[in-house]
């Protein structure tokens, strides 16, 4: 049965990547949606099975085929549910539904061919990623790992006659490579170190280990599939790519960039929860890679002015959180935040995307403003989104961010909490600066003549090819009648403006409730709830037999007891209302007052635009080097003039000595008659002479 | 006598060829000509399949063995046969040249008749190679398939099509004459070992040759086996070769004759000389691992995309090489394997710039954008083959670099880490190119008026496409035949070698199961 789940959606691509062009829009994106929802509703009965198991044996089995075998070498194409692959199968047919479900509103304005090629692209992402979080070995995973990848390389250049679009989607496909070369890397050490890249048999083997003292075998598997996640997961210092990302269709964002794929390098390490448990080298800097980028992300995202842009970096920042937790070895935590996250992040994407869709292709936080009053359910939805991720009690985020913290304050890290601490705080601004920037005040509609350090923004997001936001997001088919003539006054101000038609209505209003809902299921014992969802994970994080490793992480939570938890919740609650009141001052009260500190800090102001300049300065110190290096080194000098010309050398040099040996075949009898006088004369000289 | 299905399979294209004779060679008679040669191929196509499914795959064994005195005074004879290694690259073989003959079918407009009998008298000659258990049997073959490669690209090639042609006859040339010298030592090693003369790779295994003159005779066989693969620093004939040759020229060199060297190297100059081979090994690896490196830098700025696709087989081939000389069972079958899916992978490049170039009369990578607009469905087929190319996993290209991969690291597990980023340039360089051809606005008005994929041209790419998925999702129908025959392979070189050293693999830890099993193993195979 398990197959039945990847397979269904893989059927709905095959349905639309075969006959899709000659369809019509409701066939295309019917089948697609009854895919996708099929596949839920499979996944659901999967899961209630599973939940009728004890809770020690809970684990369906599925061996499809023998796919690889050579020697002594054997890969079987094997699936495996268990609780952590079934909150994983839950959260992508069940999001992904919900956004299959939008998009049909979201991308109408395509011509209809375009329109099948967006909803098999989009199922075949599904198709690949339950392969990913439903593979019983490594290198299922990998199928998956690299199928999500190439759908995300597919989506992100949908709009293929951009080249802006077409240039991110390579990014993002370059960028996974360089983490898959370590990945792969890491699955050699683990053929030759474990025999056998079965998730449970390695788990098995290592838990027979004791756990790594200083820097060894284990640490340098670990730390080279984290590589391989940093770049699935978009993580310094590869998360590059998904800022870039956004060149896709909204819809796309929502599921591939925010809520499902970018969290398969924190489900691989969940996966491999054994493994890292015994690398704490490993582990150490997993947590400081996440706390790092949760910071550095953050920072960024408190001046971005593409809507979008402002949360792509928010979703760097959480995943960030995810490692976080990763790395300090709560596990349970991680894949908490990110199965409440993966409702949250989606309302945001979906909801800015319904912005974008009724401003016809508006991203630019600059020209919104006051959409609230026109797009009341955008407004309510995303101003719920806002608050669960910003961490304000009794919401979704609240509840897993709050445990991350918790457990990282209480393995010790106090510093690394207090960085977490300082990018919740960040979280809260950037966020409500979004929703008071876009959704309060009034419209600034008009690309009037920009005070002078807003044409600077500009001029660093043009240098980034990110362009003025006007021609950006949406493809030129599905622009409104008349509609951003770049530079001109936007048209669309004295239009009424359209709320969220129903299609993508259903789909807010639904994640909506999740992100005030999910958050209850993994409800704290220090607040009167029972930690089910951690409950219900931790048999995935541990060894069947081995049970103590769990019971440490509850001891360890329990020593500190529920007093720490609370005043730590009340801690970070308020960092979060503390944010939400800085960006209301900032953003809402005092706008000027955000210029003038802006203007109080120009270097940083502009380093944070910038992005830190790390794309500049990978595209200096490696991506030119490489390229000069082939063109000009290898290819003309080495390859033309060295090889080729050594050989074309020894050609002249036969050619040439033939040539010289030609003109002793003078056909000149006395010539002959001369040679073999001297001849004769030279050889009867020698024998006199010796 | 049971039948001779090896010879058939050389007997009938030199048939095909003798027939087109009859058929008088004139603009009229052409699409006749054309009709011939594909049915004829089609045909040895068929035999190749039919060979497959009577082949008992558990056996390592030669099997079909035909053995007919032909020289007897110097121990010369007609001995073929066919084992797991042999047995794809003969179906690889029947495959890509009906498709070759029919990418060709408008393109090929002058001197039909010609080309169509080169082409088969080309196959009769590949297939030749691949079933000689007899050296000199071999070289006959081997030297006879130059001959007519050089004139399919001397004649119906491009600008610079003599240099390119003469180019390639010479440097293989100057390869084989050795490896003649060296066919002729291990004979006259044979006379004075047992007083007679013999060519026949089986006797000729049985017999010990002393370490120093192993040296040797490896070197001359691998040089010539190298230039063919071709092998870092041997390759700049590859790419004037490709870019000169005709459509379908570059099918069959890259899909086929390239594979003429590594399979040379593990059929004759591994088995051979194990000796040898061992203290080499790791020098052909690093040979191979800068090929890897070294091709796809190189192919990452080439504006001409025949010459892009070109330095990346010398990458592609690098891997297979890098298999073989890992010298364990993972290693050399995914380089078997690997060869089979270059031949797919590559071909199909070839087969899709082919179509391009038929369309707009350039190769230049420049030229082109925004074709996917104009052409979705060549565009798809490309992107499929392009990544079955980069080793997407669940297509045949990941399989074979896996295996290759792990057997690398099992050798020395530095090889494996140098040639992984393989993978990394790989996606660069292809997606590179396949980005400035097929998408962003069309700018050219040449582009915009470019037709899709024809009827004839569906039929020529969906088979390759269809290869590529099959090649990634069941491997194992593939690698079962292979894998005996490779087995039997790194036996003679662990009895040569008794010691041979297992470098890197260190001992397996104590609490892991000996063999690598899945928990599923044993449902299919």
């Amino acid at each position: 049965m398990l197959i039945l789940i990847p397979l269904l959606p893989l059927a709905g691509f095959l349905v639309n990547a075969s006959f899709g062009r000659r369809v019509s829009k409701p066939l295309a994106g019917g089948v697609a949606c009854a895919a996708m929802v099929a596949s839920f509703v499979v996944s659901a009965i999967a899961v209630a099975q599973l939940l009728s198991l004890p809770p020690e044996g809970r684990a369906l089995a599925q061996a499809v085929f023998t796919w690889i075998a050579s020697g002594d070498f054997s890969v079987a194409f094997a699936l495996r549910l268990d609780p952590l692959s079934s909150v994983m199968i839950l959260v992508v047919t069940g999001v992904g539904s919900l956004i299959h479900i939008y998009s049909t509103a979201y991308m109408h304005e395509e011509p209809d061919a375009e329109f099948a090629r967006y909803f098999s692209y989009l199922n075949l992402f599904a198709a690949f990623m339950l392969v990913l979080v439903l593979a019983a070995n490594f290198l299922v995973m990998f199928i998956g790992w690299e199928g999500v990848g190439l759908c995300s390389y597919l989506l992100i250049g949908f709009w293929y006659e951009k080249p802006s679009a077409s240039d991110a989607g390579k990014k993002a496909f370059i960028v996974n490579r360089i983490g898959d070369f370590a990945f792969i890397l890491g699955m050699l050490m683990i053929v030759v170190r474990f025999g056998s890249l079965d998730f449970q048999e390695v788990a098995q083997a290592a838990a027979g280990l004791t756990p790594e003292a200083s820097f060894g075998t284990l640490s340098l598997i670990t730390l080279l599939l984290f590589v391989g996640a940093t770049g699935k997961s978009a993580q310094i210092p590869l998360y590059v790519w998904l800022p870039d990302a956004m060149e896709g269709p909204t819809p796309v964002s929502a599921l591939i960039h925010a809520a499902t794929m970018v969290t398969a390098g924190v489900y691989m390490i969940g996966r491999n929860a054994v493994l890292f448990s015994h690398a704490p080298e490993t582990l150490l800097i997993v947590a400081v890679v996440g706390v790092a980028t949760a910071l550095v992300a953050g920072s960024i995202g408190l001046v971005q002015n593409d809507i979008k842009r402002v949360l792509a970096y928010s979703t760097v920042s959480q995943l960030g959180y995810m490692f976080l937790a990763m790395g300090v070895g709560a596990f349970g935590a991680g894949i908490f935040h990110l199965y409440t996250h993966a409702f949250f992040k989606a309302l945001l994407f979906l909801g800015s995307g319904a912005v974008i869709h009724a401003l016809a292709g508006e991203q630019d936080l600059r020209r919104m403003g006051g959409l609230r009053k026109d797009l009341p359910i955008t407004y309510w939805t995303f101003l719920v989104g806002a608050l669960a991720i910003a961490g304000v009690p009794g919401l979704a985020g609240f509840f897993s961010k709050d445990e991350i913290l918790f457990r990282t304050f209480a393995s010790g890290h106090t510093l690394l909490w207090a960085i977490g601490l300082l990018t919740s705080l960040m979280t809260a601004i950037y966020m409500f600066r979004l929703v008071f920037l876009a959704f309060h005040g009034e419209r600034r509609v008009v690309a009037a003549p920009a005070p002078a350090h807003l044409e600077e923004e500009a001029a660093a997001h043009a240098a980034d090819g990110a362009g003025g936001a006007a021609h950006r997001g949406i493809a030129p088919g599905t622009l409104a009648p008349g509609a951003l003539a770049p530079g001109a006054p936007a048209p669309h101000a004295p239009h009424h403006l359209h709320d969220a038609p129903p299609a993508m209505a259903i789909a807010l209003i639904a994640l909506a409730i999740g992100s005030v809902a999910a958050g209850y299921v993994g409800l704290p014992a220090a607040l009167g709830g029972s930690d089910a969802l951690g409950r219900y994970l931790a048999p995935s994080f541990t060894v069947a037999g081995a049970a103590e490793d769990a019971a440490i992480e509850g001891a360890d939570a329990e020593a500190h007891g529920a007093g720490l938890e609370v005043g730590l919740m009340a801690v970070s609650t308020a960092g979060a209302l503390a944010g939400i009141a800085v960006a209301a001052f900032l953003f809402l009260r005092r706008r000027e007052a955000a210029r003038a500190l802006a203007g109080r800090f120009p270097g940083l102001h502009r380093l944070l635009l910038n992005k830190y300049y790390v794309d500049q300065v990978y595209d200096a110190a490696i991506v030119q080097p490489i390229r000069i290096l082939s063109e000009d080194g290898l290819w003309r000098a080495v390859d033309v003039r060295g090889i080729d010309g050594a050989v074309n050398g020894v050609g002249e040099v036969v050619r040439g000595s033939s040539e010289a040996l030609r003109r002793l075949q003078t056909g000149s009898v006395r010539a002959y008659a001369a040679a073999v006088f001297f001849g004769a004369v030279a050889i009867l000289g020698y024998y006199l002479w010796t | 006598m049971p039948f001779p299905i090896l010879s058939s399979l050389v007997a009938v294209p030199i048939a095909g060829a003798l027939l087109l004779l009859f058929i008088r060679d004139d603009e009229a008679h052409a699409p006749l000509i054309r009709l011939v040669a594909l049915v004829v191929s089609v045909l040895v196509f068929a035999g190749t399949l039919l060979l497959w499914s009577l082949f008992s795959p558990g056996s390592a064994e030669f099997q079909f063995q035909e053995r007919y005195a032909w020289i007897p005074s110097f121990g010369i004879s007609y001995a073929v046969g066919v084992d797991g290694i042999s047995l794809l690259l003969l179906v690889l073989t029947g495959f890509l040249t009906p498709l070759s003959l029919l990418a060709s079918w408008h393109s090929v407009h002058r001197k039909t008749r010609a080309f169509c009998l080169l082409v088969l008298l080309l196959e009769a000659a590949m297939m030749g190679v691949f079933i000689s258990l007899d050296l000199f049997l071999f070289y006959v073959f081997w030297d006879a398939m130059l001959i007519p490669m050089y004139f399919l690209i001397g004649i119906w090639g491009y600008d610079r099509r003599i240099y390119a042609a003469l180019k390639f006859l010479l440097y293989t040339m100057a390869g084989s004459v050795l490896m003649l010298l060296a066919i002729l030592g291990l004979a006259y090693l044979h006379s004075t070992a047992t007083g007679r003369y013999s060519f026949d790779l089986q006797q000729l295994h049985q017999i010990g040759i002393p370490a120093s003159l192993q040296f040797w005779f490896f070197l001359a066989f691998t040089l010539a086996f190298a230039i063919k693969v071709p092998l870092f620093p041997f390759h700049t004939w590859l790419p004037d070769a490709h870019v000169q040759a005709p459509t379908a020229g570059s099918v069959i060199l890259a899909g086929v004759l390239l594979k003429m060297g590594t399979y040379g190297l593990v059929r004759f100059a591994f088995p051979l000389f194990p000796l040898a081979a061992s203290f080499f090994a790791p020098y052909l690896a690093t040979l191979a691992v800068i090929g890897i490196i070294y091709g796809a830098l190189v192919a990452m700025v080439q504006p001409d995309m025949k010459k892009l696709v070109a330095y990346s087989s010398v990458s592609h081939l690098g891997f297979v090489v890098l298999g073989i000389a890992a010298m364990n069972q993972q290693g050399v079958e995914g380089a078997v394997y690997q060869m089979l899916n270059h031949g797919v992978s590559t071909g199909g490049l070839f087969l899709i710039v082919g179509m391009l170039s038929e369309r707009r009369h350039t190769r230049l990578i420049a030229e082109f954008g925004g074709i996917k607009k104009v052409a979705p469905h060549l565009v798809a087929a490309f992107l499929i083959i392009t990544l079955s190319s980069i080793g997407l996993p669940g297509l045949n290209g990941f399989v074979g670099e896996f295996l290759i991969l792990l057997g690398a690291f099992r050798a020395d597990p530095r090889f494996a880490a140098f040639a992984v980023t393989g993978v990394i340039l790989s996606a660069t360089y292809m997606l590179w190119m396949f980005q400035r051809v097929n998408y962003g606005p069309i700018t050219r008005q040449e582009n915009a008026a470019m037709i899709d994929l024809t009827p004839r041209e569906w039929a020529v790419i969906a088979p390759v496409v269809a290869m590529t998925v099959v090649m990634g999702v069941l491997p194992n129908l593939f690698l079962r035949p292979i894998g005996p025959s490779v087995e039997r392979l790194l036996g003679r070189l662990d009895r040569a070698v008794p010691t041979r050293i297992q470098a890197g693999a260190p001992a397996p830890p104590p609490q892991a199961p000996r063999a690598v099993r899945t928990a599923a193993e044993g449902s299919a195979r």
